[in-house]
């Protein structure tokens, strides 16, 4: 299995406020990976910076052998809207049009006719389980549903790698499990692989493999350091009977002085 | 007599063939016993930084770890006497008092390399930990070896465990089933965000840790 997506010493500082202090990661064809660490440890940064919503300010972006830092902007956008797929913790939907027409909103801005894009929409609608709701408004849906028509918008391009942001963050657990099972049982169909990043475990337990960020003020950090050379490093936790699930990318993210 | 159908997961997470067919409950119950490994560990553990009398280490027992529950002069003699047994310890100087002589122990070699063992030993995920991983943290900290490494190699197994019950429950059809790994799941899930927590609070809790007055360590 050969990785889609690779970022490799990824810096990116908002201001003073350094975000990414090397972070790197590589994730594989269908693979499903979950990036785990407290809020403000920079993991939203990185998945901004591999979907090419963000520049890093170093390091290097590759999707399936292209440089995604360095190709111009109005293409970056047609990556982000055919090959990438987006999900965030509140749905952002597109308040003033009806579900139906949020989930085919990649095949209409990509300029497919209508009717073809509503009918893909429509099967979509149906298998996340929420037929007969294609005309709601997205504030006459429950957090759960609306999560849905987001993830079916995500994943209706059928594109190779979808980005998901707390996916879960605002819904019960209940609704969670079902939009986590909706996405991995999709993914895992396509062939897409999923980078998700949360800081609930439990949406962690659907991923094939669990990547810990964690901020480099802690002492953690000063007394594992050692050796390790500043910056990225990557150490395997586990022995070799089993195969980790959790790799444990060392990473700092913190204010400059 | 019914294969529990929870067995299955069972020796997912442990990975011992005698749990495979070991129902939950028998599973779980013990699992709440075993602060009495964890409490011949904090002794040794204690014993680490000087040699002390049984009565020492009373008292910095419930300092450390007895704010709930004191441990018994009766305990801690019985693990005294099972820790020199195993060679983990070692009279060093007897005493004449008052009422009787009173035995000063000290760690051997073979303590310090079982206790380094156990320290950076990730646990098995499962209901009540809380009383192990406390005294693996603290024990860790007192004694300035590094808590991170630890600390993330129990995240790491704390997560192969959710990727497994996960798998299995989105398996099973039955909702009873379902239930019954969300319960562990949900433990397992606390376990995780209180050690991410604790990762947080690291250098406050070594800071704290070093604090209290403990005359053994320097």
């Amino acid at each position: 299995m050969s990785p889609i997506l690779v970022g490799r010493e990824l810096h990116k500082s908002y201001g003073l406020t350094l975000a990414l202090r090397g972070a790197s990661i590589a994730v594989n064809e269908g693979e499903i990976v979950a990036v785990m660490g407290p809020s403000g440890c920079g993991k939203s940064t990185l998945l901004h910076c591999l979907a090419g919503v963000l520049a890093p300010d170093r390091g290097e972006v590759h999707f399936n052998g292209q440089r995604v830092d360095l190709i111009p902007d109005r293409k970056r956008v047609g990556l982000r809207r055919t090959a990438f797929g987006l999900v965030y913790q509140f749905g952002q939907l597109v308040p003033e049009l009806p579900a139906i027409e949020n989930i085919g909103l990649p095949l209409l801005l990509a300029g497919r006719p209508r009717r073809e894009c509503l009918a893909q929409a429509g099967e979509w609608l149906d298998r996340m389980g929420l037929s007969g709701l294609g005309n709601r408004l997205p504030g006459e849906l429950s957090g759960g549903q609306g999560q849905r028509i987001a993830l079916a918008r995500a994943l209706v391009a059928r594109p190779r790698v979808v980005f998901a942001d707390e996916p879960t963050g605002s819904l019960d657990s209940v609704a969670a499990d079902q939009v986590m099972e909706l996405l991995v049982d999709t993914a895992r169909t396509q062939g897409t692989s999923v980078l998700v990043v949360t800081h609930e475990p439990r949406v962690a337990g659907f991923a094939d493999r669990t990547v810990l960020m964690r901020d480099g003020v802690e002492t953690v950090q000063a007394n594992g350091a050692g050796s390790r050379p500043p910056g990225v490093e990557s150490l395997r936790v586990g022995t070799g009977a089993t195969a980790p699930s959790a790799d444990i990318i060392s990473w700092a993210g913190r204010e400059a002085e | 007599m019914r294969r529990h159908p929870l067995a299955v997961r069972i020796a997912i997470v442990d990975g011992s063939p005698r749990a495979r067919s070991v129902p939950y409950c028998y599973w779980v119950y013990p699992a709440s016993i075993v602060p009495s490994v964890t409490t011949a560990y904090a002794l040794l553990g204690l014993l680490e930084g000087t040699s002390r009398h049984g009565y020492d280490l009373k008292q910095s027992y419930d300092r450390r770890f007895g704010a709930t529950k004191p441990i018994r002069f009766g305990q801690v003699y019985r693990t005294l006497a099972q820790l020199e047994r195993d060679r983990r310890i070692e009279v060093v100087g007897v005493e004449a008092g008052a009422g009787p002589d009173r035995k000063r122990y000290s760690i051997t070699r073979e303590g310090v390399t079982d206790l380094d063992a156990w320290l950076s030993e990730p646990e098995e995920p499962q209901s009540q930990l809380q009383t192990v991983l406390f005294t693996k943290v603290v024990l860790t900290l007192l004694s300035g070896r590094p808590a991170g490494a630890y600390l993330d190699a129990q995240r790491a197994k704390h997560l192969e465990a959710m990727k497994a019950l996960t798998a299995a429950r989105r398996k099973t059809a039955s909702t009873q089933d379902a239930l019954l790994f969300d319960y562990q799941l949900f433990h397992i899930e606390a376990d995780l965000r209180w050690l991410e927590h604790t990762v947080l609070r690291l250098s406050t809790l070594a800071e704290e840790v070093r604090d209290v007055p403990h005359p053994g360590w320097a």
